[in-house]
Formats: structure tokens, sequence, C-alpha cells
């Protein structure tokens, strides 16, 4: 029992003007009561304040992604081994002519500033540049790539979300209990199982063992992709009619997403729990009980609406994460998404390729991240003020 | 007389890591209607779970003994099914910081009115009209605005108008306002205590206020129990029990606050009570005051001393009992008012 929490010190400043007028009124007399001096005590205004709140993130944006665009021109020009050396064959390697055509051609005899600039021009009119492993540009690569990794990422993260809510809150409410437990040990096996073994065990045991599953790429040889509307084969599929196909799809993503799912549902829940744990054990969730209101729109309106917000910041992270960081998993479902490429074209130490794929998965990252933040504009009337 | 409230031999107990610890012990107490109650302690007296006792939110795993009756129903008997009917609607309760007890997503006018329109039964419509009466009662300017705001645009003194108005809103008959006043400027805390005051006199309302200041007590409380180590050391009508204090604890209190006495603007110096506090878990056996009492006895380490009628009062309507529990200020020869004296358990 503190006499004086932190909390209620800094916010209290503005309106103790008009308390200290009230305190000199008469309380019981009529006309002059002990708020007379309240005029000034009225509310804050914040009317524009989410406006401004919006345009400062998107100037902060668009600030990071620069910075990514020099971060990611120094990285791949650090990176050991030669270009040339990694994209000609011996023979060409072996022919001074076809190294200087080639190094002329992706300007590498200029200095390092005018090929970043260079870089950056092309880049605003939207041209990433050219795939020396490929010949094909890289932003056409990058469109055929994405939408698979967004075939498997989307449901993943909704189904995981789902799940995780559920079991972490059920997990903080019965806090210690078995539920708890049982919730706990769940959650801490599957962070520490490695996710390619459970592609691998996922693989033999939906496959080889029960042979009801695909044994991986997007879509079964007698079937040929869908025309691209949003790239996504079920969802193309279904748009065009074609109800076969688009199962044929959904079951070749079905392993991915759940051995992804699993994994995400492990990490997200424990990360619900403790949020949701730490906004019970606010005094605000006491007072709503105090109310007498009953434990559904306590739950559901007090404890949930304070505990998404952190909730929606891991899920953001989580989201990106799943876009950028499952080669392992994409490899063993011989997935073609954005994972695999980036670790081709790394590989290959083919530039623009991995410039390219960097810059997407970063400007994944500040996007989401502009979402969340944007998301927590809304929901928190704290932040606009900030 | 008909009593708004009436503990009877209370004790509270918590799980403990090694078995359950006591922190409420043979708490009796009482509350007439439109009466305000004081109850005083230091941290870890047991006052505040008195306040979360009557609305059944103790913590986990809490076990109560006694009777907590409410106009009439044993709170305590039964699987809390009798808290649930009272809790929000006939007990409310206002927290010592309004800043973590209201929720700051959600508007003053949906936190006013959620719990409103469920125990009345009002419409969006009715229960908004009575949201602004409220705000008008707590003295909120501009009530409609205020409304629409959230929590942390308002002022600590106007947050904690805004939180009483909360607890108003069902119509409760016993408000309990743990150190409502404890997290604010003085100058603001005066306006919410002549707030409280005139509440009383308005509604047909009864205030438990809980406080460690004896001082704010003085001006406001009709009847005054101290608590320490989770027990009863003295009741009476507040102004008696400042002036002829019969506990030494009560007296320790009241020379350890600054300004103690009108010395005529001589300053006093500071005399604080020696020793660690007890709280109710870490209590000695015998008088849990005992180990710092300047005035103790050889029989204050060996039994709890039962409180023990010293002189009675008329307040209001009803002769109101000046108690202590101390062996050697309010010996056990006249009419016990509460429960036998009995031995505490050696540890």
């Amino acid at each position: 029992m503190t006499a004086h929490r932190p909390g209620s010190a800094a916010p209290a400043e503005p309106g103790t003007g008009a308390e200290r007028t009230s305190t000199s009124a008469p309380v019981h007399g009529t006309g002059t009561d002990d708020a007379a001096g309240g005029t000034t005590a009225r509310p804050k205004r914040s009317g524009h304040g989410f406006l401004r709140y919006l345009v400062q993130r998107l100037l902060v944006t668009v600030g990071l992604l620069l910075g990514t665009t020099v971060i990611g021109f120094s990285l791949v020009q650090l990176a050991p081994g030669d270009p040339v050396a990694a994209n000609l064959s011996d023979a060409a390697l072996g022919n001074p002519a076809i190294v200087a055509a080639f190094e002329e051609k992706w300007g590498l005899d200029e200095p390092l500033p005018v090929q970043y600039v260079t870089y950056l021009g092309n880049l605003v009119q939207g041209d990433l540049g050219t795939s020396q492993r490929t010949g094909r540009p890289v932003l056409t690569e990058l469109l055929d790539y994405v939408p698979a990794t967004m075939e498997i990422a989307v449901p993943t993260l909704l189904i995981s979300l789902v799940i995780s809510i559920g079991l972490g809150l059920l997990s903080a409410i019965r806090n210690g209990g078995a539920a708890d437990q049982t919730v706990r040990v769940f959650s801490l096996v599957g962070l520490s199982t490695p996710p390619f073994w459970l592609a691998i065990l996922a693989l033999y045991l939906f496959f080889f063992v029960l042979g009801v599953s695909p044994s991986g790429g997007r879509l079964s040889p007698q079937f040929s992709p869908p025309e691209p509307v949003t790239g996504l084969y079920t969802v193309d599929a279904l748009l065009q009619g074609d109800v076969l196909l688009a199962w044929d799809a959904a079951q070749h993503a079905m392993l991915p997403i759940l051995v992804l799912t699993l994994v995400t549902v492990a990490t997200l829940t424990r990360f619900v729990r403790s949020a949701l744990l730490e906004v019970l054990r606010k005094d605000y969730m006491l007072a709503a009980r105090a109310k007498g209101l009953s434990s559904r729109v306590v739950l559901t309106k007090h404890l949930l609406r304070a505990g998404l917000l952190p909730i929606l910041t891991i899920a953001g992270l989580t989201f990106a994460s799943l876009l950028a960081g499952t080669v392992l998993v994409e490899s063993i479902f011989s997935w073609p998404g954005l994972g695999s490429y980036a670790y081709e074209s790394a590989t290959a130490l083919d530039r623009s390729a991995i410039l390219g794929a960097s810059l997407f998965i970063a400007a994944v990252y500040l996007g989401v991240n502009l979402v969340v933040d944007l998301l927590y504009g809304l929901a928190d009337p704290r932040v606009r003020l900030t | 007389m008909g009593e708004l409230l009436s503990m009877s031999g209370v004790g509270v107990s918590l799980p403990g890591l090694h078995r359950p610890v006591d922190v409420l012990k043979d708490v009796t107490l009482d509350v007439d209607p439109g009466e305000i109650v004081g109850i005083a302690g230091e941290s870890g007296s047991g006052k505040s779970m008195t306040g979360r006792a009557l609305l059944g939110l103790l913590p986990d795993g809490a076990r109560v003994r006694g009777s907590i009756v409410f106009e009439g129903t044993d709170l305590a008997a039964g699987s809390g099914k009798a808290f649930r009917k009272v809790r929000g609607r006939r007990i409310a309760m206002v927290f010592q910081d309004s800043t973590a007890a209201l929720h700051p997503m959600l508007t003053v006018g949906t936190q006013l009115t959620e719990h409103m329109r469920r125990h009345l039964g009002l419409g969006r419509r009715d229960a908004n009209a009575r949201a602004v009466q409220l705000m008008e009662q707590v003295r909120i300017p501009d009530p409609a605005r205020a409304l629409r705001s959230y929590p942390h645009q308002f002022s600590g003194g106007m947050r904690q108008r805004i939180a009483i108005a909360i607890a108003l809103a069902a119509e409760p008959a016993l408000l309990i306002a743990d150190e409502p006043t404890t997290a604010l400027d003085v100058t603001v805390q005066a306006g919410i205590l002549r707030l409280f005051d005139r509440l009383v006199r308005e509604m047909d309302l009864s205030i438990m206020f809980i406080t460690h200041d004896l001082g704010v007590l003085a001006a406001l409380a009709n009847r005054t129990y101290v608590f320490y180590a989770g027990r009863v050391m003295e009741t009476g009508p507040t102004e008696e029990l400042l002036l002829r204090a019969q506990h030494p604890y009560t007296g320790a209190l009241l020379s350890a606050r600054p300004e103690t006495a009108d010395t005529g603007g001589e300053p006093v110096p500071l005399r604080p009570i020696p020793g660690q506090p007890a709280t109710a878990a870490s209590s000695p056996p015998g008088c849990p005051f005992h180990p710092r009492c300047p005035d103790r006895v050889a029989v204050c380490d060996q039994v709890t001393p039962p409180l023990v009628q010293v002189s009675a009062t008329r307040v209001g309507t009803r002769e109101a009992a000046h108690a202590a529990a101390c062996h050697v200020h309010a010996p056990a020869a006249p009419v016990p008012v509460a429960v036998p004296a009995h031995r505490e358990g050696a540890p």
C-alpha cells in the first residue's frame, strides 16, 4: 500500500489549479459551488491529435526506409566474395573481355557513392534492378515469390492468433492451475522444438505414413497455376471458379501452415499469457469486479481491450518474421517463397536480388510497425498525445 | 436499532508459503445508515482487507470466518452468491489511486453507465441522463463533454470525483472509500472530503472511510475504528477517541502526526513510534502492540486483551461505545462489548 504511486503524479498537473480555486469556495452555497472555478478544468483537447500522430509516424517510417537502403547497400559491398566470380563460369572468367563487359553492365567500375545514388534513383522509380542470377527484374521475381509466402503466412497468423488468445486467456485467468500448467508445458515444448524437425515429422506422418497430404510444392503436377490476380493460388482458383484447383492448392498449403502454426502458437501463447496477467494485476480490473459486472464483461471489455495492444505488437512482428524467416520450412516443403528466394540470392551473391529482398522485408517490418502504431493510436487515447 | 452493516468476529486468512496467514482477526464492527465510519491504521493493519472482504473480492484462496451481516443477510455464509448480489449495487468502492482504478481505454461515460444499466435496468438514454446528473453531483464541469472524455484528460482530483460518481452510479447503501485522498494534494484532498460529507447528507448513503491519517477522520467520521495487526485496538465516537484516546497505540499514532496539538505556533518534534509495526501475519502473542508499548505489563505478552467499553456517548440516535483492547487502560472489569478474551496459540 504505497502512499503515492508514481503514475498519479505527472498527469495530475493540468487541473490542479482548478481544484485549488474550488477549495476556497464555500461548499453548500448556491451558485458558488466547490467546482465553480471548474471551467478551466475542461478535458484537454485532442481533436487533431490523431492526424498529427499519423503524419509523424509516416515521416519516421520513410526515414527508416531510407536508412535501410544505406545499410543494405553497404552490407552487400562488405560481403566477402567477388560478384564477378560468383556469377560467371570459370571459362568466362578466363576471358578479360567478358569480365570487363560484365563489370560495365552492372556498373561495378563506378565509385561506390555513385553506385548508391544510381541505385536509389532507380529505386524511386520502382526499379529494383535485374537479378544477375536469372536475368529477370528483381521486382518481377519478388511478385512471384511473395504471394507464395503470403499464402502460408496469412492463414498461419490468423489461426495462431485465435488459438493463442484463447489459450493465453485461459492460462492467465487460471494462473497456476492445471489448465495453466498444461498450456505452459505445451508452449515450452513448442518453443524448444526446431521448426525444420517438425516439418520433416509432419511430412513423414501425413505424406509417407498416412498418405493424406502431397509431398511439397504449391500444386500437383497435373494442375497449372490459375490466372494471377492476388497471386494466392487458392484465392485465384476460387475467383475463376475452379474448385478442384483451389482444393489442390489448399492441400499443398496445409502442412506448411500446420507446422508454422504450431511454432507460432507456442510463442504467441506465452506472450498473450504474460500480457494479460499484467493487466489482471491492475487496480482497474479489481475496480471493474467491484462494480459488480459479470465476469464475461470484465474479461472481454476490460481485460482484452487493455491486453490486446501489446498482443498486437507481437502479432505484427510475428507476421513480418513469418514472411522473412521461414527458409528451412519452405525448403523442406519445396515452397517457392520469399525465404527461399533470399537464401538462393545470398548464396549466389546476386546483389540486386539480395538488396531487393532485404529492402522488401525491411519495408514489411516498417509497414507492419506503422499499422500497429496507428492501431495503438486509435485504440489507446493516451498515445495520441505524445 | 437498524444497522446497515454488522461484522462480527470476522477473521480472514490468506494462503501463505507454509500455512494460512491471518490478515484479519476477530474484527467486530458496525455501520449505521447515514453514518461515516472511519477505519484508521498503518500499512498491513488489515484495513484494506476489511474493505475487500465486504465486497467478497479477497485474493484467491482466502478464507473468511465470522459473519458479515449486510441489510439483514449474512454475506459470508454460502458460496459467495450473496456477495455477487450486493457488489457494485448495494456496496461500492472507491480506490486510493484513481489513475490506476479507472480503465485508461474506456470513456468516462462507458465506465459510469455500464454497471448502472445492468443494476438499475436503465436504457441507454436514461443511463446517460443519470450519468450527467451524477457528474453534476460530484461537481464535474461540462458533464456531457466529460462523459465523452478519457480518464487521462482529467486532473487527479477530478479523476477521483469521477471514480466517486462511478461508485455511486448504482445507488449503493454503503460506500467503501479506501484511502481515497492519499494520492492527492492537500488542497484537492479538502475538496474531496467535503464532497463525501455532502453526499452522505444528500443521499441515503453510509461511508466506510479507510485511511492511515487520523487527522482526516477528525472532521469527517462519526465513529472511528483503529486497526493494528488485523485487530480493532480501539473504537468510539471520533472526537471522544481523539481527545481521550485510551489505547497506547492510538496515543502513539496521534503523537506521531506532525502538528499534533495546538501549541501556539511552537514547532512540536515528531515522535515516531519505536520498533517495527507488526502485521497481522507477524504479530506476537498477546497484545500485538506490546513490544512497542511504553505502558506494557506482564500479562500483555500472554493474553490478547478483549475490546472493553470505557464509556458511552450519544452520537445521533445511537449510543456509541468507546472501547479499547488494552489490559492497562481498559481492564476487563466492566462489560465487555465485543468478544471474550481468548488465548492466541503460541507460534
